[in-house]
């Protein structure tokens, strides 16, 4: 089982993965428990179920299409089928624009060294590689202190986290 | 000089402890190798044929004397006293030990460098002219806008596992000196009718296996808007772009795949999320940037300085490299100098570590401590006094940095090709040495005139040989090292891939070829000023291609006759 590190600690799961049914049909919503469920199944299925509800998004779905789901779901997770497949990252901003305020979960390929763009970008729990150390993982979140750009986890703009300017005399003109 | 405050140098400190950890993993074993693999190439570190080689950024080619001075000092300490410039404007260190790398990266961060996203499959170092900020015709400075964009897209979080590598140049004026037109996006600086700064924004240019110009996804983008409209850029390439094919997973395979109107749209419509949002440039974040550059303190000089004409009209040698490394500068009685590193006997873009200290030192003497790099892998100083044009070239003459060949054809821009890269399907630097051996004599080739000649040793195209009047490419063919040979590239506001004159070469004959396109050319200019790539142009590639292989055609012509009637 994966470790889980949920707002940089590790905590307990109580969530579980739905697989596709065997005959790769759609299998049933469970009635009880908290259930990650694959997105066509969501799609098909959504209204009966008694537990708690998170879909799982493959990185080559569109987030747009939960916009109407938020209210009914308590977790949304998105699979790195590879680490090096760069399309979770702006899958998990595009969602917290949308507004999605619930855990979002990366799960697949996640690794200790992607920990910080990944948090930047609107993560907040990570289900670790089997492999991976979760106390060193944990250290990941301390990588950079003072990152340039604006992203999902600070309104910091380019620059305005920065010492107030020296006089501008003899600074190259951009202008 | 952009000069690092407090949160510039943090960044690299914390950028050094984190890659120290990484390698201590890796050599401990805890860190698989691929799951290394991507961590060192963004760092600039690849595993090359004979060692690592590290690729160390200079951010838009700007570089101080104390800067120049450590990469003699890393060239000595941790490699075998020399080190290469690339054509990305970066320097490149071919025998580091892994384990040392964190070292020589704490060794960098004392001069405010780093080895940040100069691999790998996120946004590179950004690119400017050489002649950045200091050249009579731009319409702003592109340097500062260059370090908006440093900052913006160092450790940007959602950008470090793209589907490829990608490129951003800048250029300051409307004359393209940086190549734009083939970067993934390239930035115009331009002035609506209202005069308010902005710029002209070409996408999904490139070179590689399918070299491509970009096209203008936006006429006129206002400054304030820059980095919110470059995010939906790369966040629809992030999402789209494809990842199942190594070679067409470059951002011009989309634009291509899609079409500019659909990418276009797309693009408009992820932007209307981001406009005014957080990213939005102000006045202040810019001027604040643009405060922590320094400028040279000039003198007030002449335009013209009158003893400097004496010295023209008396000193040939001078002269002549007067004419061809000697650039105009915009403030009066200053002028830019290109140190070659191009001589005959030594690979293009190497220098040494003793060359490095000269070179500081001429750089603090004559030029307010200030270099540039340029993508033609030589230097420049950028702030010289015209009255100490003729003081610097002796000195430069006397260390070998006076070759007057730039912008000719000894001038080779090649990559490393098979000596040193692991990718490569030939060597680079024996035919650039062998093509300037027989090209030795300088008259010559100043008669010849003006002329690019570069050279890849695969099709990555480390050597931009689609963009050389002559472009040379390595090619394998089974097991043996081939050149095929194009012409008609060039780069600029008329930026053109070149084209195959035919089947390729082996390496000995490729001097000769390169011999043979220079005589036809030679005998069909209608006058010296007429350039090789104008008569390439004007006459297309036919009549090269008979010249060179009309002999070799007739005799196998002739051979194939003499075997049938035997
Ligand atoms: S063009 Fe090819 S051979 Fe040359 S440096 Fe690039 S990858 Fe290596």
């Amino acid at each position: 089982m994966a470790t889980l590190i949920k707002n940089k600690r590790i905590a307990p799961d109580s969530w579980q993965l739905l697989s596709p049914a065997v005959d790769g049909g759609l299998s049933e919503l469970p009635q009880s428990g908290d259930w990650i469920v694959p997105l066509t199944l969501w799609q098909a299925k959504r209204a009966a179920h008694g537990g708690r509800i998170g879909v799982l998004l493959e990185n080559t779905d569109d987030p747009r299409v939960l916009a109407e789901d938020f209210d009914k779901l308590a977790l949304i997770a998105v699979r790195f089928p590879k680490f090096t497949d760069g399309r979770g990252y702006s899958i998990a901003r595009l969602l917290r624009r949308m507004g999605w305020q619930g855990e979002l979960r990366a799960v697949g390929d996640v690794l200790r060294d992607q920990l910080f763009y990944m948090t930047r970008c609107g993560f907040d729990a990570f289900a670790l590689r089997d492999d991976q150390d979760p106390q060193v993982a944990l250290s990941a979140f301390g990588d950079f202190t003072a990152p340039y750009q604006a992203a999902v986890d600070d309104g910091a703009r380019l620059g305005s986290a920065r010492a107030p300017s020296k006089p501008a005399a003899s600074a190259l003109s951009p202008w | 000089m952009y000069r690092y405050d407090e949160i510039d140098q943090r960044i690299v400190a914390e950028r050094v402890e984190q890659f120290r950890d990484q390698t201590q993993r890796f050599l401990a074993g805890t860190l698989g190798e691929d799951d290394f693999k991507p961590l060192r190439l963004q760092n600039g570190l690849y595993i090359q044929k004979h060692a690592p080689m590290l690729r160390v950024a200079v951010p838009y080619g700007l570089l101080s004397s104390a800067q120049v001075r450590m990469f003699g000092h890393i060239a000595r300490k941790y490699d075998r006293g020399y080190g290469h410039f690339s054509t990305r404007q970066n320097i490149q260190f071919n025998w580091p030990k892994l384990a040392q790398v964190p070292d020589i990266l704490a060794d960098l961060a004392t001069v405010e460098m780093h080895a940040v996203q100069t691999s790998g499959n996120c946004i590179r170092n950004i690119t400017a002219d050489h002649l950045a900020g200091i050249s009579p015709d731009e319409l702003v400075n592109p340097l500062v806008w260059c370090e908006v964009l440093r900052q913006w897209s160092t450790f940007h979080p959602e950008f470090a596992f793209l589907p490829r590598k990608f490129k951003i140049a800048v250029s300051g004026s409307e004359a393209d000196r940086a190549a734009i037109q083939v970067h993934d996006i390239g930035l115009q600086a331009t002035r609506n009718t209202q005069g308010e700064v902005g710029f002209k924004v070409y996408v999904g240019g490139g070179l590689g296996r399918t070299p491509i110009v970009g096209q203008v996804i936006r006429e006129f983008l206002p400054w304030q808007h820059l980095i919110t409209y470059l995010e939906a850029v790369i966040r629809v390439y992030n999402r789209y772009g494809r990842r199942d094919n190594l070679y067409k997973a470059r951002i011009k395979i989309l634009v291509k795949e899609r079409g500019l109107a659909a990418y276009r749209e797309e693009v408009e419509a992820e932007w209307a999320q981001l406009v005014d949002g957080a990213g939005t440039l102000t006045k202040d974040i810019v001027d604040d940037i643009a405060s922590r550059f320094t400028q040279p303190a000039y003198r007030r000089l002449p335009k013209e300085d009158s003893e400097l004409k004496t010295f023209l009209s008396a000193e040939r040698a001078f002269a002549r490299w007067h004419g061809r490394n000697v650039h105009a500068h915009k403030v009066p009685g200053y002028a830019a100098v290109t140190l070659s590193l191009k001589r005959p006997g030594v690979p293009p873009g190497d220098v040494t570590a003793d060359q490095l200290d000269a070179i500081a030192a001429l750089a603090d003497k004559y030029s307010f401590g200030e270099l540039r790099v340029t993508h033609e892998q030589n230097l420049v100083l950028p702030d010289v006094e015209q009255r100490q044009l003729l003081a610097l070239w002796r000195e430069a003459k006397a260390l070998g940095l006076a070759t007057p060949n730039l912008g000719l054809l000894t001038n080779i821009i090649a990559c490393p090709g098979g000596d040193f890269c692991s990718l490569a399907n030939a060597v680079s630097i024996p035919v650039a040495l062998a093509i300037s051996e027989r090209f030795e004599n300088l008259d010559y080739v100043h008669d010849i005139g003006e002329l690019d000649l570069n050279i890849s040793g695969c099709m990555n195209s480390c050597g931009h040989h689609h963009v050389g009047h002559i472009g040379i490419l390595g090619v394998d063919k089974n097991g043996e090292e081939w050149y095929q040979i194009s012409i008609g590239g060039q780069q600029g506001n008329h930026a053109s891939i070149g084209k195959v004159i035919g089947p390729s070469f082996a390496r000995a004959e490729v001097p000769d070829v390169i011999e043979k396109l220079i005589e036809y050319y030679l005998e069909h200019r209608d006058s010296a000023e007429e350039r090789f790539i104008d008569v390439a142009e004007r006459l297309g590639i036919e009549p090269f291609k008979k010249h060179v292989y009309g002999d070799t055609h007739q005799k196998q012509a002739h051979r194939a006759r003499q075997l049938a009637t035997a």
